[in-house]
Parts: C-alpha cells; structure tokens; sequence
C-alpha cells in the first residue's frame, strides 16, 4: 500500500474517536465556555465578561461548597482506599479459583441495581424510623428514635459504598500482578511485615492505587444523588448548586461558570496527586 | 564433635496436604561447604523440602536443624537461609544495588557500610559498578547473578536455590551450571539445590539426593550413584539405561541368569539385597558399557552376547547412539558409539554383535514403584 493509501486508512480507523471526542467532549465543553464568559446586560442581552465567576469568588457560600466538595471527596477516596486495599489484598492473594471470584462478584452485586435504589437502600437503614434505629432500641441502647440521615458522616458512607468497586477492581489487577515469591523472597531476606507492604506491596500497587483514586475522586466530585439523598437538602454539594443554577434559576451562565470551576478544580487536584504520588499519568493508565 | 557441626540436619521431615503426603520421612544431613543437590522428576516434593527448610511451609513432622540448631519455631525472615527462586524475585521497583541492599537496610546496618558491602559482592560475582542499573535492564545470566548476590550479600549459613536455570535458554544454562559452581566454591557456603536436570546435578554436586515420591532413594556422590545405583529408579533416572523385565532363573554366586519374556537371556548382578530365583526383576545396562563388533569374535568371551541389525544410527558428535534391533527376540538396544574409527561408516541394516559384562548388568527386584 502506498503512503496516501495508508494515511487513508489512518484517518478512518481514527474517525470514530475524533467524531466522539469533537462531538461529546470538545464541543460541549466550548459551548459551557462560551456561555459561562457571557454577562447578561439586559433581557437577552448579553456581553463577554467574567462576571459569573466573579459572582462564584464573591460569595462565601458557593466558595465554601466549592471547597467542602473537594475536602469531602479526597476523604472519600482516603476512606475507600483504606478500606478497598485490605479487601483487594484479600481477593487476589490469599483466596484462590472460586472463593475468589465469588467475591469478587460480591463487590459486583450492589451495582446491578441503580445508583437510586442503592442508596435508598441505606435511606431505610438508616432513617429515624430505620433498621439501625430500631435495632439500638430494641438491645436498649437507645431510648427513642435517632436520625442517622442528613448528616455528613451519612454522605461519606453513601460516597464509599457507591466508589468501592472502582477502588476494588484496578488494585486486585495490578496486586494479582505481584509474584508471591516476590514476597516470599522479602520475608526470607529479613523483611517483617510492615517493611514487606511499605517497600514491595504498595511500590507494586501504586499504578492500581492511582487510577482507583482518580476514579473513585471523579465519581465523588460528579456524585449527585448520593449528598442530596443522604445528607438532606443542605447537603451543600457543588453539584448540587450546579444543578439548581442550570434547572431552579435557569441561570445558565452562572452554571457554566461553576461546571468550568468544578471541571478545573477537579483535574488541578487530580495533577496534584499524581505529582505527590510521584506516578505519571501515562504509566498508571497505561498498565 | 565441635567442627562435626552439620550446616543442615533434616530429621524424618515429612509433610502432608490433607491426606496426599508430599514429603515422607526425609533424613539427610550436609556438611559445611558442601553442593547438595536435590534431584527428582517434576511433583517429587523438591519444592515442598526446600521450602520447608526456608520456612514458608511448616513440616507435619520431623526435625529440621540449622548448625544444629532447632528451626521450627524460626520464622523464614529470622533463619540463617537465603533462598534463590526459580523466577528469581527480583525486585523490579527497585534497582540493582536496593535489591542486594534489601536483607541489609532490614538488618538495620549503616548506609555507607550497606553500599560497601553491596558493591564487594557485586564485584565477586563479576559486576563491578552494576548497583545502579534497572533489574529489566539485565541479562538473564545477569539476574540470576544479582540474585545470587543478593542472598550471598546477608552470609547465610545455607543458600537454598529452587531450579534457578529452568527459566534459561540452555546454552546460557551449560554456561551457568559451571559458573554457580565457581560462585558456590568461592563463597565457600553450603548450597542446596534443587533441580530436575540431572546433568545439573551431576556436575555440580558434591552430594545427590535423589527424589522419587517424596522420599528419598539414595544420597552419595554422582560417581556413586551412576556406577552404584541401590534401586531401580536411581539406575533408570539418573543417565540413560537399557531396561529389560525378566525373571531370575538362576542365582547363586554372587551372578543371576535372568530370562525376558521375549526369551533374552541375560547375566546380571543384584545391585541391591538379596534376589531368588522366580523374583521378577529389572534389568539396567548402560549404552556405553555394550561392547560392539562387527564380527562374533569380538565379543567372544563377554557373559552377554546378543546380535542384530543396525536399525539406526543417531548421530550426536562424541554422544553418538546406535540403536540395535535384537536378532532373536526382536527387542531394541542402544548402544553408545565408540569413537575410536571403526564404527564411523555404520549404517542401517548392518549386522552387528554387542556383548557386555555381569557387573554392568544390573538386577532391581520389580516390586514396589510400578515404573
Ligand atoms: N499447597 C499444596 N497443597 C496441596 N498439594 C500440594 C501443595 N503444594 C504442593 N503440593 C503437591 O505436592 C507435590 C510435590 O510438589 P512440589 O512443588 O514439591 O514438587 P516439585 O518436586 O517441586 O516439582 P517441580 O519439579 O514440578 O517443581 C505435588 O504433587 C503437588 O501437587
Ligand atoms: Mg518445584
């Protein structure tokens, strides 16, 4: 084949993607640009501006739900991978053929129902009138009725059960990669157990740790339904103000500027843990 | 009695998963210094041993003695063993130098003294100045260099090595049989090795052992155990046999007549207890020790004497075979090619006679392992 005749088939194999990523990325993100650096002057009436992000630095309220969103969801991603990497060491190394995959598919199950029954699933355990309630009644641990809803310890538990397998599957992939001679040879050259996690165990899982964090960081970030029915409607979650800019104020401009916010915040944090964790993006993703 | 001090003493080591028993009854012991080797067909329980002497596996019974020392109750990380993997375990998120320096920083020994030592042993296994370099970055023989530098850098009292060749090409593998015996001669440690190669282990050893169901069939020096074979499957596993089944039909004075069932007769010694007649046995006959003439005369004299028809010539340089088809009862035998001129123009079809002595017939009693 000739060189045109290659370059041909390049450009068509590649058209699909760039169709993708012109069409659903890079269009509608131009488009949030341009509306959120317009000013309304009048009734459709408009000039460019940075009004709407002045309006963002401005008032302490959308600042500060903008700063409790990220503090919230870095805790949640601490939080699941605490809890994700225990389990996952569990499931790739010390469980071997079925008992492995049955619980691997245990971490699968609450996903087959969606993200609205799920965490309505919690709402019942733990409302005032719930499970949990009426069980710390009945051992007499409780005297009357506790609301357990509609605070933020509920929305964090909420963000980790929803993360946990996005946590789970890149650590039990890249901790199934560890040779257990790998630690074997450790513990037999004089290695303890803290020495054997901190210098072979989490070294080789680092590019699984990174890309569960990022996800699982983007998820909570983007989590809409989960603050709003698990911490009331003073949840105060920026998606939440996003949401009631563009479809309670039809304030459209104003949303723009708080997506382009939210979307620059997100990837400035995501930056920031790569460069921490010393990982580049092309090595954890490309595992 | 101070310096009869055994580097390792396995007392009736056994180990059983579940009802299978993997290793049974293992006694052996290895003097300081020595090359112990480890050798048995795959699934003997090798791997089962050594990592019970390592301490990754705790053995069902039996004693296990370190310079005489009790092991049981050591866990691997505090034992005087270093053990080298068959994939050698090196670790990739570190480069050369942090992976000798890994048994060392656990130690708690200083940072200058570590990158001494480090590139002392580095130079004695030939790579001087390698400490920074990636573990991807090295050859196989290379890797199994650092491997072995890393266990020889913390001087265990016993290094263990779980068929560290089997993952090379052989001739890297011909190449680094020779140089682990260097290594192992001058770090004067006691080696215990394990392997299913039994060219491996003849050329390395000081002592065999050799493995067959988790037990062990014989311990001696290669010599012994090529010339002196005490059972049937040491005679057959280790160098190549010719194999008959027969019954004895006449014993007495030290030499039995043994007859095939295709009607073979043949003159044999009992390498090992006592045979009667009517025993049902195996017969083991090295190629090289089959005398081979073109004529009758040549072989006249010899207790066997057998005649046939070349069926081919398997031309190997100085391993040369010929396979020679038994004129009367129509059996295979082969017999290695003497490389004294004469038989250089063999070919098939040739009639030929092989005659061999009493003492390299060798009689097992064909009971017990059905192989
Ligand atoms: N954890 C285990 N549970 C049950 N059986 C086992 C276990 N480990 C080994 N075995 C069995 O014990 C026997 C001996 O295994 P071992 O690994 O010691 O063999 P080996 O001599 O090292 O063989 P190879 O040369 O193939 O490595 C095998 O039949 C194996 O199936
Ligand atoms: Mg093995």
């Amino acid at each position: 084949m000739n060189a045109s005749g290659k370059r041909l088939t390049l450009i068509l194999l590649m058209a699909p993607l760039l169709i993708w990523l012109v069409a659903l990325i890079v269009i509608p993100h131009m488009e949030i640009l341009y509306v959120s650096l317009r000013e309304k002057v009048g009734v459709r009436e408009y000039e460019f501006g940075f009004a709407n992000y002045m309006v963002f630095f401005n008032e302490p309220l959308y600042w500060n739900t903008f700063m409790r969103t990220a503090v919230m969801s870095i805790l949640a991603t601490a939080l699941t991978l605490l809890i994700g990497f225990p389990v996952s060491y569990y499931i790739a190394k010390l469980t071997r053929g079925r008992s492995k995959t049955i619980l691997f598919l245990l971490c699968l199950i609450p996903f087959w129902v969606s993200e609205l029954v799920r965490t309505y699933g919690w709402m019942i355990l733990l409302r005032e009138s719930g499970l949990v309630s009426g069980f710390l009644q009945y051992i007499g641990l409780a005297s009357e009725p506790i609301e357990f809803l509609y605070n933020d310890a509920a929305i964090m538990v909420g963000l980790v059960y929803t993360s946990m397998l996005f946590m789970v599957v890149p650590l039990v992939t890249t901790l199934d990669s560890l040779d257990d001679s790998m630690i074997e040879a450790a513990y037999d050259l004089g290695g303890g157990g803290v020495s054997v996690w901190r210098e072979i165990v989490i070294p080789h899982a680092m590019p699984g740790i990174v890309s569960g964090c990022i996800i699982v960081f983007m998820l909570s970030l983007g989590n809409y339904l989960t603050p709003i029915l698990l911490g009331g409607k003073d949840s105060l979650w920026f998606t939440g103000l996003i949401y009631s800019q563009f479809i309670t104020r039809f304030n459209w401009e104003l949303g723009a500027a708080f997506g382009m916010l939210l979307l620059v915040l997100s990837s400035t944090i995501v930056w920031a843990g790569l460069k921490l964790s010393g990982q580049t993006l092309t090595r954890t993703v490309g595992r | 009695m101070a310096e009869a001090v055994n580097d390792l003493d396995c007392r009736d080591i056994s180990k059983n998963f579940a009802a299978f028993k993997a290793v049974r009854d293992v006694t052996f012991s290895v003097p300081p210094g020595t090359f112990f080797s480890i050798l048995g067909p795959s699934g003997c329980g090798k791997t089962t041993l050594l990592r019970m002497i390592a301490g990754f596996l705790e053995p069902t019974s039996g004693d296990l003695l370190i310079k005489g020392r009790s092991m049981l109750d050591v866990p691997p990380n505090k034992r005087p063993v270093s053990m080298v993997f068959q994939h050698l375990a090196l670790f990739p998120m570190m480069n050369v130098g942090a992976n000798i320096g890994f048994g060392l920083r656990r130690r708690g020994v200083a940072k200058a003294e570590i990158a001494k030592r480090v590139e002392a042993v580095l130079e004695r296994v030939g790579l001087p100045g390698a400490g920074p370099r990636g573990v991807d970055e090295l050859s196989g023989g290379q890797k199994q260099r650092v491997a072995i530098a890393r266990c020889m850098v913390l001087e265990p009292d016993v290094l263990l090595l779980d068929e560290p060749l089997g993952a090379l090409d052989l001739k890297l593998r011909e190449h680094m049989k020779i140089e682990l015996k260097q290594l192992q001669w001058e770090f004067n440690t006691t080696f215990v090795y394990i392997t299913h190669d039994q060219s491996e282990a003849l050329v390395m050893s000081d002592q065999i052992a050799v493995m067959n169901h988790g037990v062990f069939e014989q311990v001696g020096t290669a010599r012994d155990l090529y010339y002196n074979p005490e059972t049937a499957f040491v005679a057959g596993f280790v160098g190549e046999s010719n194999r008959f089944a027969g019954k004895v039909e006449e014993a007495g004075g030290g030499t039995l007549k043994v007859r095939t069932p295709s009607g073979l007769p043949l003159m044999g010694t009992a390498a090992a207890g006592s045979l009667a007649v009517g025993d049902a046995v195996d017969v083991f006959v090295r190629p090289e020790a089959v005398r081979l003439s073109p004529t009758s005369e040549g072989v006249a004299g010899q207790p066997n004497v057998s005649s046939g028809l070349v069926d081919s010539v398997l031309f190997n340089g100085a391993n040369s075979r010929v396979l020679i088809r038994d004129a009367a009862t129509g059996g295979e035998i082969d017999v290695a090619l003497p490389q004294t001129g004469e038989f250089h123009s063999l070919k098939r079809d040739d009639p030929i006679h092989i005659g061999w002595d009493t003492a390299q017939t060798l009689c097992f009693a064909a009971a017990g392992e059905g192989s």
